[in-house]
């Protein structure tokens, strides 16, 4: 293994990095950190206009500065370029490419750590905590701008192109935050916990996709001072290739966030394929875990085809290419094609983690063994395998070939069956149980409760008859919600309250916590379900201007839809004071009395997390059964045992050698 | 496994229900509640609601429309209302301040697994879906596509031998309509006749617009180079709500009209007093095609004031992908010929039905399929 990756943990902050050499710890004037990272990105930016404008100045197509796509293009990319490069994501290659020995930076003790490129998956998460955070905290401060446009019919705010850029901003910014929501903080901090490994498979990638990831949510706000877009986060082509130059925002943003979201997802899947500890078979592996299993998979595979459609887009605006340009050649269904050929497995990137982190939690608040383990981990995998067939099913109006529509309506209608499995999980694991209503189990329950709603209303939306009237209104918007804010933020949220005491080592306030879930799950319901109506009685999406009779309706919408957004802030107000300044409440190292191995694990977890890599000796979810092994020998004990291997209490074959031979992929 | 997991029930940690003599019936107990309000709540939302469900009558596709939404309902609202019964019923019965006894609740093998439940719910779960894939499917073909968007080569047309067909010329940001058996002239408002079968050819000259006739219970997807056609059938009359349902740029919010379905005499007198008023605005149109490819002067897709332009160039010939002029002439003839007999509703239906049938036999020719 490489010399900066997990040294043994005895000796780990005893070695003094040289003072010479190219080993050498930098001076902390040349350090790196989000500064320089910034320092870079500008730089990169001007260096990137400059050429732009240099190459393309002299286009026909291009009549002044502001209309300069190559400029913006450029600007962005080398803008991106130039923050990875002020952060040290590229230091590793470079150094490896000049055949020199790369410097080693030990993370830093104090808080600036989070500030800096590291390489320990647990700071990693909590970057991402923070970036996706800020992501939602933007996101939903633009649909409280769009919820005070709707309040009147007719008299205006915004001008409408200020309008529709801050409903594409909105719904841009809520799918970049959407897709990293759960894997970007929860998955990179916990999975190698959970799965008992020292660290992610490519920690220098995991540090790279987030830092992509953050570079993203600037690039996609530099959309707004270019002039926004017109065209929603769907980014329909011919429209697309219309815009100004706020679209490249857009598409080099979607194309960065995308790269980072690939990097993200197969780094996840290498790491829990290669790092499982020893006894971690695939029978035990924690239900969670195998959700975001499906969800990089998805990730690793979709994804490319939102970078290449991005690419084309690029391609048609800068190099005026006619790819999505009908009557040149090229073909705008193109663009909806491979736009929702990743949108649809997207949506499902923004679900699955939901599903992950309720099932995880249900045993624990109900005392029970996790009911239908298979069935849960079948149902993951087939919603992650049908995702991909279905994408058509958002062309059902668009006239393209009418004869593949039943298919699509089939396998549309055939995913409800893998996601019908969540809830007999769930509904099993709470039969006849003993159910604790601590904060993270009522998210868990209304996640139950809202995803319902989400998930039924996407069956009509999937018979193409009654599609004919709910397309493209308010139902649509209305059922994505449902499932996306009503399924995956409140399974987020279920994680967090969850989590927290593990990844802060600090209880979040429970009385608050109870108050902030009772206010968001009343006011999303109360402001996502009157748009169902306000859809059913034709109200189309990203418009401005409504039907006088829809006012009551949207005015009431709008209102719950502020105090939603006020609930956050009872959820900031929790976090800051739980966290930062109250002084007392330092959380046990189990609280909730879980049996899963990632709580076995003292707080603050130590760096490298396990002294010696754990032997998993069971599934996390033995509660109540007598008897049972603990999930995982941390103590080394267990390899004494050798030869005399417990039976797996998972329902197997009792055919498992234990512990599995070599331990894939174990460093050291 | 039961080795490792103790004896099914070893322990005596029970709820507190199951203590004493008798053990309530939680399955009895949930699909009792579960079908009580089913029923009721099914047969209110069929006789009170349902008649009221968008897009209402006024087509035959926006019936269809309507009677599958309601379908859909009558069979997903006990599904939610089984889940919401058994999550209640659940939280309410099974909550930790109603146990006694010390320690976890014990169920044993059962409670990682149970092949009955799971095969049944897998088998319920399949069999529902499938039934609504093969009912939505029906109503997809049996009513030729259900009002939505077929593209070029609609697979499922109507039976009906006379079909009138009306182009929807989408831009930004308004709708216009084309009508070939008036003289291909081109009006703001959308008049339709009642009790008639019309195949909407929607069009768009710049970006991806969606005309959405509401009431008509239509909708298809404005796409510049392509001719999508909808089928419906109207059955009463009244005002049509228009909006472009595909955002199309900053007005999309803006982008609505009202179109009205009158009657066929009146729809017929309209038709003949139109095209002769607007007689010398169509001989300045381009001729009608099925799609139509704007020059620099038209529908260049800036936000500016155009008012002062004309809307297509004069001198510019139009990429017309199928020949139309011919197509435009002969009903126009037959209109005429219908006017000079003082038609009604007869003579309309002979007009459209030769028009209808010159037209889809030039696009059969036109696409190569055949019927």
């Amino acid at each position: 293994m490489s010399l900066d990756i997990a040294p043994p943990p005895d000796r780990i902050g005893v070695v003094e990095p040289p003072t010479r050499g190219p080993l050498a710890r930098r001076p902390a004037w040349l350090s790196q950190h989000i500064g320089t990272a910034a320092i870079g990105a500008v730089a990169g930016y001007a260096l990137g206009h400059y050429l732009g404008n240099t190459i393309a100045s002299g286009y026909v197509h291009v009549q002044t500065a502001a209309e300069n796509d190559l400029a913006v293009v450029l600007g962005l990319a080398l803008g991106v370029v130039g923050w990875l490069l002020g952060i040290g994501v590229f230091n590793y290659p470079i150094a490896k490419m000049f055949g020199r020995k790369p410097a080693e930076v030990p993370e830093a003790a104090n808080w600036t750590r989070y500030v800096r490129m590291s390489l320990d998956h647990k700071t990693v998460g909590l970057q991402y905590l923070i970036a996706v955070f800020t992501f939602l905290f933007t996101g939903g401060l633009l649909a409280m701008a769009i919820r005070t446009e709707l309040l009147s019919p007719t008299s205006h705010i915004y001008g409408p192109g200020t309008y529709i850029s801050i409903v594409g901003e909105h719904g841009t910014i809520m799918m970049m935050m959407a897709s990293s929501l759960v894997v970007g903080p929860l998955g990179n901090w916990l999975v190698p916990l959970m799965i008992g490994s020292r660290r992610m498979a490519f920690p220098r990638i995991e540090a790279a996709s987030f830092w992509i990831f953050s570079s993203g949510y600037f690039v996609i706000l530099t959309a707004l001072p270019l002039g926004g877009f017109p065209t929603g986060w769907t980014g329909y082509a011919p429209l697309q290739t219309q815009a100004d130059v706020g679209m490249d925002a857009y598409l080099v943003g979607f194309f960065v966030i995308g790269t980072g979201m690939i990097l993200a997802g197969f780094n996840l899947l290498v790491t829990v394929i290669h790092y499982r500890a020893p006894g971690l078979t695939w029978g035990r592996v924690p239900v969670f875990v195998w959700s975001i299993i499906a969800t990089s998979a998805l990730l690793a595979l979709a994804t490319p085809t939102l970078a290449v459609a991005c690419y084309f887009g690029i391609l048609d605006r800068t190099a005026t290419t006619q790819l999505y340009v009908n009557i040149h050649g090229g073909n705008s269904y193109l663009w909806e094609d491979l736009f929702w050929f990743f949108g649809h497995p997207e949506v499902y990137i923004m679900a699955l983690p939901g599903f992950g982190i309720v099932a995880e939690i249900l045993p624990v608040f109900t005392r029970k063994p996790l009911f239908g383990y298979r069935v849960a981990t079948a149902g993951m995998i087939g919603v992650a395998l049908l995702s991909f067939f279905v994408w058509q099913h958002h062309l059902f109006q668009s006239g393209i070939d009418p004869a593949m529509r039943p298919l699509f309506m089939l396998t549309t209608e055939l995913i409800s069956i893998p996601t019908g499995f969540i809830y007999l999980v769930g509904m099993g694991t709470l039969w006849k149980a003993k159910i604790r209503f601590e904060v993270p189990m009522l998210f868990a329950l209304a996640l139950y409760f809202n995803f319902l709603l989400g998930g039924v209303s996407g069956v009509f939306l999937s018979d193409v008859p009654v599609n004919v009237t709910v397309h493209g209104g308010f139902f649509v918007l209305s059922h994505f919600h449902y499932t996306i804010m009503g399924g995956l933020v409140f399974g987020f949220f279920a994680g967090v309250y969850y989590w927290t005491p593990k990844l802060t080592g600090k209880m979040l306030n429970k009385k608050l916590g109870k108050l902030h879930f009772w206010a968001m799950f009343i006011f999303f319901n109360l402001t996502f379900f009157p748009m169902f109506l306000i859809g059913l009685f034709d109200q189309p999406r990203r418009v401005f201007e409504y039907a006088n009779r829809l006012q009551t309706l949207n005015d009431f919408a709008s209102v719950c839809a502020f105090l939603l957004g006020a609930s956050f802030l009872i959820f900031v107000v929790n976090f800051v004071w739980s966290v930062f300044i109250n002084p007392v409440a330092t959380a046990p190292a189990n609280p909730w009395g879980s049996k899963g191995l990632e709580w076995q694990t003292p707080t603050p977890v130590p760096p490298y997390n396990f002294e010696r890599i754990p032997v998993v000796l069971s599934d996390p979810y033995t509660y109540g059964e007598v008897g049972a092994p603990p999930v995982a020998d941390l103590t080394g004990a267990a390899f004494a045992t050798v030869g005399a291997p417990p039976r797996p209490v998972d329902g197997g074959s009792g055919a498992h050698t234990y512990p599995p031979a070599g331990g894939p992929g174990q460093d050291q | 496994m039961s080795q490792v997991v103790g004896g099914d029930g070893a322990v005596g940690s029970v709820p507190v229900d199951e203590q004493g003599g008798r053990r309530p019936n939680h399955v009895w107990r949930i699909v009792g509640i579960w079908v009580v309000l089913s029923v009721v709540g099914d047969l209110v939302f069929w006789f009170v609601a349902g008649p009221h469900v968008p897009p209402g009558t006024m087509t035959t596709t926006a019936s269809g429309a309507q009677f599958d939404f309601n379908v859909l309902f009558v069979v997903a609202l006990p599904v939610i209302l089984g889940v919401w019964t058994y999550l209640v019923y659940a939280i309410v019965m099974w909550r930790a301040s109603r146990w006694v006894g010390e320690g976890d609740p014990v169920r044993g093998p059962t409670a990682r697994s149970n092949l009955k439940v799971q095969v049944a719910w897998i088998v319920t779960t399949t069999i529902t879906v499938l039934a609504m894939f093969v009912f939505g499917t029906v109503e997809l073909i049996v009513p030729a596509g259900a009002g939505g968007a077929e593209g070029p080569n609609p697979v499922w047309t109507p039976a009906s031998k006379s079909i009138l067909p009306i182009q929807v010329i989408a831009q930004q940001w308004q709708f216009t309509y084309r009508y070939p058996t008036f003289g291909g002239m081109e009006t703001n408002n959308l008049i339709v006749p009642n009790d008639t079968t019309i195949a909407f050819h929607v069009t768009s000259l710049d970006v991806i617009h969606s005309f959405w006739a509401y009431q008509l219970g239509v909708k298809a997807d404005a796409n510049p180079s392509v001719d999508d056609v909808a089928y419906t059938k109207t059955r009463q009359t009244g005002t049509v709500t228009i909006r472009c349902s595909e955002l199309c740029g900053i007005w999309h919010g803006a982008m609505f009209d009202y179109g009205k379905v009158v009657s066929k005499a009146e729809f017929m007198k309209w038709g003949i007093a139109t095209e002769k008023a607007l007689a010398a605005n169509t001989k300045n149109l381009p001729p009608f095609a099925w799609t139509y490819v704007p020059d620099a002067n038209g529908a260049s897709g800036v936000y500016a004031d155009t008012s002062g332009q004309a809307p297509y160039s004069k001198t510019q010939k139009y990429g017309a992908t199928k020949a139309a002029q011919k197509i435009v002439k002969s009903p126009t003839t037959v209109t005429t010929t219908a006017t000079a007999t003082s038609s009604t509703a007869t003579a309309t239906s002979a007009t459209t039905s030769t028009a209808t049938s010159a037209i889809r036999k030039l696009t059969r020719q036109a696409s190569g399929t055949t019927l």
